[in-house]
């Protein structure tokens, strides 16, 4: 059983990607390419669907599928990649996706978990070997930031704001 | 010493307001003035590092797990110990700032510390252990070392003479304020693809180098005289130089951020992440085309509405007050110089400026005395000019491009006394715009990546050129020098760069001619060969001495190099009979 940081809790992961051992038909993530590849499969699935983006990939290409989508995990190599800062952002504000928005990779970890809140994240799939209290924690390292965030984790003061 | 008060206000019935507040003499000083968020965020950004320090003593956190952390608070692994590279965002600080910093070198490192082209400091011996302490010293004083390396957003720099140059169009320190928050540990674009560098300029001469950052924002007035930014992108030395690419011609203030925010998350998506040599965005301007990369920003930009951050009218209101001028008397121009000694005549020369108001002139802190390594300041000098400014200069002291200091605001009535004091401090070499106001980096003696060291050579061409005379004869010459490709030390802008080279294990410099950063950004142009370390100042000799055969009356050297060509200066830079200096 995978634990996840989800909505600021431990908490079980009730989700499976496409190839693990345990994949079941209730919720399974499956990555972009394989849903583009075989279309009719996934149209009949009947559990519920998350898709999983690799950090080349464009969040736009997924505007029609968000309906039926429940959860888009985004892919962090390693922690310098930042590419997927900016998937996770689009998503939220400007695809207006509201499901579950989750990091995914090497690139997760408990010094991560804060940015990736703030730009609209609300699950973690820690990578292999990090402490998930302490990642937990990590969530509210800061009470204040300059920009404009996630409405999913407001620090308690914030400088600039969106119109 | 500075004490901060702690003094009871009156606030809402039954409850008890305390504000800080310093002594009267600051309380006026034109510069931002942290609130409890910027206070709050510093200090638990030291309580981030103290942990992750913690984390990787302890063997939890890898040494790559820990460098891009390490990297965001400034601090390099280097040859001989970590260095720390402190913030002084847009190069301003205040006296008791200042005076912290030279406690810092004092007490962690080796009593002197290296004032950076892009207006900060540098720490050589600091223990990793000790960083957090440091850090935690820092934010009592409202500084950090924050973003100051890694693949993030920068420090923001300026033009050192903000705020007093004559004919400036605005005061751009708000702005890049404004910049500076609003890229500190930014959710979006903390983990870039590479480092990213935006100057900001507000007078028509350009002493920020800004054509050379990746982004260069020039404030000027639109069709109905309202403030806004020309936008230049792309800019860059290192190993492909560039000179930025015009991709907007007016940009209203309140669209500021959202239109960074366009313009990085378009390099945050597309910019490469294969080949660190080619992750800067110049690169990815260059592969796109600067017509199609406009493009891509305008429509991200438009898109982005609604979801970027907004620059009301009162927040550009409230920073900009942060930076009203001082409280200047009211007196005349006179000259200083009249009946003084020719020292001090030569010091007020070629180390004062014109300032805006009357009366007053802006006064260099020269950090390039002969036998020194340029931009290193002792802990007794910074002490020296933070009791000085205190005096003279309103409290506030800045840091310059060209690694000097710069005491913006002093009345001509004291300018005797300072030079006085500087002098006594060994801060006064009269040679500001002269040759030997030279920039380098530190080199081979300190950094790990330096392929060739650039202190000795700096001290051979300060010996070769020891005669201010002659210095004087050849006016304005500005040489810039990096001990590697990387350019910290902004070899391709100098009128003559000089880049250090590996050769076989052995140290060679090669010599370029006609590079410029001031209005008229050039590239220089490779003059030959490279030569051996012992030849460089007998080089840089042979060459001057052709432009003062071949100059016209009163022409500078930049303009009689594009003028001539290089053809001149080739035949004599490497002419066997070098003629005397």
């Amino acid at each position: 059983m995978r634990y996840i940081l989800k909505r600021r809790e431990i908490v079980a992961d009730d989700w499976t990607h496409l190839g693990e051992a345990a994949a079941g038909d209730a919720a399974l993530i499956v990555p972009l390419r394989d849903l583009r590849a075989d279309a009719v499969r996934w149209t009949a699935w009947r559990g519920r669907l998350g898709v999983r983006l690799a950090p080349a990939d464009a969040p736009e290409d997924l505007a029609t599928d968000l309906p039926r989508l429940d959860l888009v995990a985004i892919e962090f190599p390693n922690a310098g990649d930042g590419r997927g800062y900016s998937q996770g952002r689009l998503l939220r504000t400007r695809l207006g996706f509201q499901g579950e928005l989750r990091a995914v990779g090497a690139g997760v970890k408990q010094d991560q978990v804060f940015l990736l809140a703030r730009c609209g994240f609300d699950s973690m799939e820690l990578a292999p070997g990090e402490d998930l209290e302490a990642a937990r924690s990590a969530l509210t390292r800061y009470t204040v930031a300059y920009q404009p965030g996630s409405a999913g984790l407001h620090p308690g003061r914030q400088r600039f704001f969106a119109s | 010493m500075l004490h901060t008060l702690i003094t009871p206000e009156r606030g809402a019935p039954n409850h008890t307001v305390f504000r800080r507040r310093e002594p009267r003499e600051y309380s006026r000083s034109g510069m931002y003035r942290y609130d409890e968020l910027d206070q709050a965020f510093v200090e638990e950004r030291v309580a981030e590092f103290r942990d992750q320090t913690r984390r990787h003593l302890a063997g939890e956190l890898s040494e790559d797990e820990f460098r891009p952390l390490r990297l965001r608070n400034g601090l390099y692994i280097q040859r001989h110990a970590p260095m720390l590279r402190i913030a002084i965002p847009y190069g301003l600080l205040r006296a008791p700032q200042l005076r912290k910093l030279a406690g810092l070198t004092r007490r962690y490192d080796r009593g002197y510390g290296h004032f950076t082209t892009r207006q900060n400091l540098q720490l050589n011996w600091p223990a990793l252990a000790d960083v957090p302490d440091i850090l935690a010293e820092l934010a009592t004083v409202q500084m950090h070392a924050i973003q100051t390396s890694g693949n993030c957003v920068r420090n923001v720099t300026v033009d050192h003479m903000a705020g007093i140059a004559p004919g400036e169009i605005d005061d751009p320190r708000p702005y890049c304020e404004i910049v500076r928050q609003w890229a500190t540990l930014h959710p979006e674009f903390t983990y870039l693809p590479r480092k990213f560098k935006i100057a900001i300029t507000g007078s028509s001469e350009d002493r920020a180098a800004s054509e050379v950052h990746d982004i260069g924002l020039h404030l000027k007035r639109g069709a109905d005289g309202e403030l806004g930014f020309a936008v230049l992108v792309g800019g860059g030395l290192g190993r492909a130089p560039v000179i930025g690419a015009p991709i907007r011609e007016f940009l209203p203030l309140g669209e500021l951020l959202g239109y960074l925010e366009a313009i990085l998350r378009v390099y945050n998506r597309h910019g490469r992440r294969d080949n660190i040599h080619k992750a800067r965005i110049k690169v990815l301007v260059r592969s796109l085309g600067a017509a199609r990369f406009r493009d891509e920003v305008e429509a991200e930009w438009h898109a982005g509405r609604g979801s970027a951050p907004v620059l009301t009218p009162a927040d550009v209101e409230r920073m900009r007050g942060f930076f009203r001028p001082p409280s200047y008397r009211t007196l005349a121009d006179r000259d200083p110089a009249a009946g003084r000694e020719p020292r001090f005549a030569a010091w007020y020369r070629y180390n004062t400026r014109a300032h805006r108001v009357p009366g007053y002139r802006a006064v260099f802190v020269s950090l390039k005395a002969h036998g020194g390594n340029p931009g290193d300041a002792t802990a007794e000098q910074m002490e020296a000019v933070a009791d000085l400014a205190e005096r003279v200069s309103f409290g506030l002291i800045r840091t310059t491009h060209n690694q000097n200091l710069l005491l913006a605001d002093v009345s001509q009535d004291r300018l005797y006394e300072v030079w006085r004091e500087l002098d006594a401090q060994e801060l006064a070499t009269p040679n500001i715009g002269t040759l030997t106001d030279l920039i380098a980096c530190p080199g081979l003696d300190f950094c790990s990546l330096a392929n060739a060291g650039t202190l000795g050579v700096a001290h051979d061409i300060q010996r070769h050129f020891d005669d201010l005379d002659y210095l004087y004869d050849l006016g304005n010459i500005e040489i810039k020098m990096s001990g590697c490709m990387n350019a910290c030390g902004h070899h391709h802008v100098g009128h003559i760069g000089i880049l250090g080279v590996d050769k076989h294990g052995d140290e060679w410099y090669q010599i370029s001619l006609g590079g410029s950063a001031n209005g008229f950004t050039a590239l220089g142009e490779v003059i030959g060969p490279s030569v051996p370390k012992h030849e460089v100042a007998a080089t840089i000799g042979r060459i001057v001495e052709v432009y003062r055969t071949v100059r016209a009356e009163d022409e500078p050297f930049i303009e009689t190099v594009r003028r001539v060509g290089l053809g001149p200066f080739r035949a004599g830079a490497y002419a066997l009979h070098p003629q005397a200096a």
